[in-house]
């Protein structure tokens, strides 16, 4: 086994018969079960993990937690391969591969670090001022700045994990386990409701995981004690490495649990690798914790600068020293305690400078009796070490916050900084909670909540175990926490930046380590004009890395308010938003990818479209047959042999997937009336009638053939793309404005399958299969239809068309739908009965120019730009009619529906160009219209287009120009009906 | 994400409901009688408050009927729902039709 030169003997949560290997940049290590990639790394000497985003400066690890925002990794290869993770947060597995982001060739040497040698070119905002020239330059600067600023490299195929969604809902959720929220979840789980508590940790515990010495304080028996009663609760869920990530309205909060991430590929099949959460809960409590901030001092970003606290965890929680030799510099007490256990555990604490010129107490006088050299008024000014920290440069801080005394070299591998703690307040912010800022405590405080949420612990300025679990107790019993005791104050405003040594520290003190924003950054955007935390926000990239400046956003909330001389409160922080911490795309679609992503809907006569060979169109969620090649053809030959079939023939279609409602009610006939543009009073029972639907704004919404099947029942057909829309508006009418009439409306369309016979031998094939519907041109004519039997099934003919041609549309109950198809196709043989697909329908329809909504119409389109003023009944109201008379609709440059035939005959135009009144002689062009479809017409032996052209059909005859790529076609502007103007073919 | 009470199916998540923008805008008995701009106002001009707003919502994805919310739109809280040609309980008229 690979020796650990940096772990302890002895202690922590580590299991030590059970050593993991493991590889960092092709590099074999060995670490322990228990452990981080983080504490693993340490244990074995590794400080430089990875390289900053902008200016590629050599990073190590900073913090134990979530907030870590340098040493973030590319873990595993292939599809597998998750990039930007915190290292201080991957749990440790056999075999575990990692690899350093954002440097080439590699992290000891980087091409990239280049940039840092020219670092005063490169300031805040860079890229606004020097990349904008020449015009339309940044495209081109922006794929450099991009590889030059990656971060890690998404994974190129579908990621081959399960994830799952999962909903819960909770009387209490209680987010953190620490003090605080175990006793928080403890005193709710009594009351016997349904409590959840969320931890994004393996182990519950909180800080108190890293602690040895509790003195005399709540500590690991006591965590014991409480989960174990906990886990005694059949109420109490307990949800550990599970991070809550977004708190939204009404008290709903998603959280991500990482299930399966810290076994590796080694995870059992059936669990999925994360899991979502999506929680509603009744009152929250957020017992979030805090997170210690750094100190802003010239090169404080070095690999081996770390702080206080995390220092401390690693070595009580893994047994990892992250150093041997330390100076620490911190503005309050909480950096003793962490110099104290690393000093017990063999660290050699060279200095603890502190900022506050008389540090005074028990952590002081503790750390004084351990025989620690403290220097009060003092701090760590600047470091120096290349790839690792090797000497922290020493002065005196005076009382004006200026640079006092000489500076002195301590030879150190470990430079440990404290803050302070921020309370970790993001969650309440996201919930809609107001922040103030507390003097005393120098922090961002939990103020007035929006919604049902209790802060509790140090998220709420409680300082101190017994305090947390004091505060947690009466949140989980649903009472308000007791006031936050007062801790000595960290004097948070002061000191932030400390003063450099020399002009080029100045440029060093880094505030985000992340995205490298400096102190010098922010008082240069103060500079610029930039005043505004959110202005300097994005201007400067504070806070925008994917550690949302969890541990620097005070820090330079601090430099921004010393820059502006303004008081730290004034400035305000940023506004924070989910995620708390980032979510992974696969743990939000779940289960939802591949073909669960939308429902797919198949027509019961589906097998035999496939089985034909039928390529398919997705129409909404429906599958329609497009066209059914024949071996060899091509999609235009196929089609034109679709249409010539319908054309001499008969042609089969499936149009199942048309939308079909049926209106009932006394007052079904009224309701159409205002629905529909034209009058239903006339209509037959047995008739039908096509009709038009406008949205109150006059333009076309849908159309359909709607049948009277009874005086007080009609059967509407909708597009099929439209079914459920058209089923939306009719019932929002009948609902909302309506009420009063007596109408039902009840969605038929999976009920029945639908069959279009199209052709002049249609009638031939029905006749062979129905002996009790009469199909004569007498008892049957067009518009109108019949019941009776079909191929032996119940059916209801319709003899309607949209190919121009004879045609009936056959509908017989769903189940029957395959058979019926079969039987028709067996009865056409002899005719020559061939199925069609959608593009022939919309090849036929165009040839009769025969509007197609979605196509024809895109929202902007009028009955009146249609040609279809004979649709529009004057004498009664209805939906859009007012509209229509808008003096606007009735321009005659509006656009309006007319013929194109171009000159050259084969050529088929693309649908979507543009058409010029005159050849086009160089930008900007006059456009006076667009084409709309445009098909080959086999039955013409030329090509059809429609097109939207502003005056319509006073322009018929001239000849109108399409530029197309690299020429020109020339077409006649005409009558939209290119076959059988009259309709003599559909009446026959 | 809200959380609203459909007055037939009790408590559901927002995301099985749409909205339907501003509630009590009743369509012109007469629109002839209309003005062009008096017209435009029925159809496109609506209220944008900041505070307490009356919207028609519909429990698409649950029993498909349409009612009311008065909602703050500022704090998400909503502070009634009522059915269809009802008014909002808070009315003061002490009658919730």
């Amino acid at each position: 086994m690979t020796a650990q030169p940096y772990r302890l003997a002895e202690g922590g949560v580590i299991d030590r018969t059970r050593p993991l290997s493991f590889s960092f940049n092709g590099r074999r290590l060995t670490g322990f079960a228990g452990d981080t990639l983080a504490s693993a790394l340490l244990a074995n000497g590794v400080h430089l993990v990875g390289r900053s985003f902008k200016y590629h400066r050599p990073r190590g690890i900073l913090t134990a937690g979530t907030e870590e925002p340098n040493a973030l990794v590319q873990l595993e290869t292939g599809n597998r391969s998750t990039p930007n993770l915190k290292a201080t947060r991957v749990e440790l597995y056999d075999g575990l591969a990692a690899t350093s982001v954002n440097c080439w060739p590699g992290v000891r040497f980087d091409a990239g670090a280049l940039i840092d040698a020219v670092h005063r070119m490169v300031p805040a905002g860079f890229y606004y001022k020097t990349f904008m020239w020449p015009r339309g330059g940044w495209h081109f600067y922006e794929k450099l700045i991009r590889r030059m600023a990656g971060m890690g490299r998404a994974p190129e195929g579908p990621d081959p994990d399960r994830y799952d969604r999962t909903n819960a809902h909770c009387e209490v959720l209680v987010v953190g386990a620490g003090p605080a929220g175990l006793a928080a979840a403890r005193a709710a789980g009594r009351s016997g409701t349904r409590i959840i508590l969320a931890d994004e940790q393996p182990r519950p515990g909180g800080m108190l995981l890293n602690v040895t010495d509790t003195k005399g304080e709540p500590g690991a028996d006591w965590i014991g004690d409480t989960l174990s009663e906990l886990r005694s609760m059949p109420n109490v869920r307990v949800l550990t490495r599970t991070t809550v990530t977004g708190y939204f309205d009404h008290n709903f909060l998603v959280a991500v649990e990482r299930v399966t991430d810290h076994l590796g590929p080694d995870a059992p099949a059936h669990l999925p690798r994360q899991r979502l959460w999506r929680i509603r809960a009744a009152r929250v409590v957020l017992a979030t914790g805090a997170l210690e901030r750094p100190l802003v001092f010239a090169n404080n970003d070095r690999p081996g600068v770390m702080l206080a606290a995390a220092a401390r965890a690693y070595v009580n929680a893994f047994a990892a020293l992250p150093g041997r030799r330390a100076v620490v510099c911190t503005n309050n007490d909480s950096a003793y305690e962490a110099a104290l256990d690393l000093h017990r555990n063999g660290v050699e604490i060279t200095a603890i400078a502190d900022l506050r010129t008389d540090p005074a107490g028990p952590a002081a006088e503790a750390a004084a009796a351990a025989g620690l050299n403290i220097l009060g008024g003092h701090a760590v000014v600047d470091t120096s070490g290349r790839r690792r920290v090797r000497s922290a440069q020493v002065a005196g801080i005076g009382a004006d916050g200026s640079l006092e005394g000489p500076v002195r070299a301590l030879h150190c591998d470990l430079v440990l900084m404290s803050g302070g703690w921020s309370p970790a307040v993001h969650l309440f912010s996201q919930s809609g909670g107001r922040l103030r800022y507390d003097d005393a405590l120098g922090v961002f405080l939990p103020d007035r909540a929006r919604q049902p949420v209790q802060c509790a612990g140090a998220v709420n300025g409680a300082d101190g175990t017994a305090a947390c679990v004091l505060q947690g107790q009466d949140a989980g019993s649903g009472n308000r926490p007791a006031a936050a005791s007062a801790p000595a104050a960290p004097e948070a405003g002061s000191h932030w930046p400390i003063p450099a040594r020399n002009r080029s520290g100045e440029f060093r003190r880094f505030v985000d380590l992340q995205n490298d924003v400096t102190a010098a950054d922010i008082a240069l955007a103060v500079a610029e004009g930039y005043q505004s935390v959110e202005h300097l926000k994005r201007y400067t990239t504070l806070g925008m890395g994917t550690d949302q400046g969890k541990t620097g956003n005070v820090p330079g909330i601090a430099v921004l308010a010393g820059s502006l001389g303004a008081p730290l409160p004034a400035v305000g922080t940023t506004t924070f938003r989910p995620p708390y911490d980032p979510v992974t795309f696969g743990a939000i679609a779940g289960r939802d990818v591949g073909p669960l992503a939308d429902p797919v809907r198949e027509t019961p006569m589906h097998a035999w479209h496939v089985e034909a060979g039928a390529v398919f169109e997705d129409v909404g969620q429906w599958k329609r047959p497009f066209y059914y090649p024949l071996a060899g053809e091509t999609k235009r030959d196929a089609v034109a042999r679709e249409c010539l079939a319908v054309r001499n023939a008969v042609g089969l279609m499936d149009a199942t997937t048309l939308g079909k409602i049926v209106v009932s009610g006394r007052g079904a006939v009224a309701f159409l009336n205002r629905i529909y543009t034209n009058a239903w009073d006339d209509l037959e029972v047995g008739r039908c009638r096509y009709g038009l639907m406008l949205g109150e704004d006059g333009m076309v919404l849908d159309d359909g053939v709607t049948a009277r099947l009874a005086t007080n029942r009609f059967l509407m057909t909708t597009t099929t793309g439209n079914a459920s829309r058209v089923l939306a508006w009719l019932e929002e009418w009948l609902q909302t404005e309506w009420p009063d009439l007596d109408v039902y409306l009840t969605s038929a369309t999976e009920q029945f399958a639908t069959v279009a016979l199209a052709g002049p031998k249609a009638r031939a094939v029905l006749s062979g299969l129905t002996s009790d519907i009469d199909v004569t041109t007498e008892a049957f004519p067009f518009m109108s239809w019949r019941s009776g039997h079909v191929a032996g099934f119940p059916a209801r003919v319709f003899r309607i068309s949209y190919s121009g041609e004879l045609a009936y549309e056959i509908s017989v109950p769903a189940a029957h739908g395959l058979s019926l198809w079969a039987a028709l196709s067996r009865q056409g043989e002899d005719h020559g009965i061939t199925p069609f697909g959608t593009e022939a329908m919309h090849v036929l329809r165009a040839e009769k120019g025969y509007l197609m909504v979605g196509q024809e119409t895109d929202g902007t389109v009028t009955p009146i730009d249609l040609g279809m003023q004979w649709i529009l009944k004057k004498k009664k109201d209805y939906i859009g009619r007012r509209s229509l008379a808008r003096s606007a609709m009735l321009d005659p440059l509006r656009k309006r529906l007319v013929g194109l035939r171009t000159e050259d005959p084969e050529l088929v135009l693309p649908e979507g160009a543009q058409i010029l009144p005159t050849a086009p002689s160089g930008p900007p062009e006059t456009m006076i219209g667009h084409v709309t479809s445009s098909y080959w017409s086999g039955v013409l032996r030329r090509s059809v287009a429609l097109a939207l052209v502003k005056g319509g059909r006073d322009r018929e005859t001239t000849t109108v120009h399409v530029p197309l790529d690299g020429r020109t076609a020339r077409a006649e502007i005409c009558d939209p009906r290119f076959y059988d103007p009259d309709g003599a073919r559909l009446r026959g | 994400m809200l959380l609203i009470s459909c007055p037939w199916c009790g408590q559901r998540d927002e995301s099985e409901f749409t909205c339907g923008g501003e509630a009590h805008i009743q369509r012109p008995p007469d629109p002839d009688a209309l003005s062009d701009p008096e017209w435009a106002d029925y159809l496109f001009m609506r209220t944008n408050p900041k505070g307490r707003h009356r919207e028609r919502w519909c429990h698409t994805h649950g029993c498909g009927r349409w009612f009311n919310v008065e909602r703050h739109t500022l704090t998400h809280d909503i502070i009634s729902v009522y059915r269809m040609g009802e008014g909002p309980a808070d009315d003061g008229d002490g009658d919730p039709s």
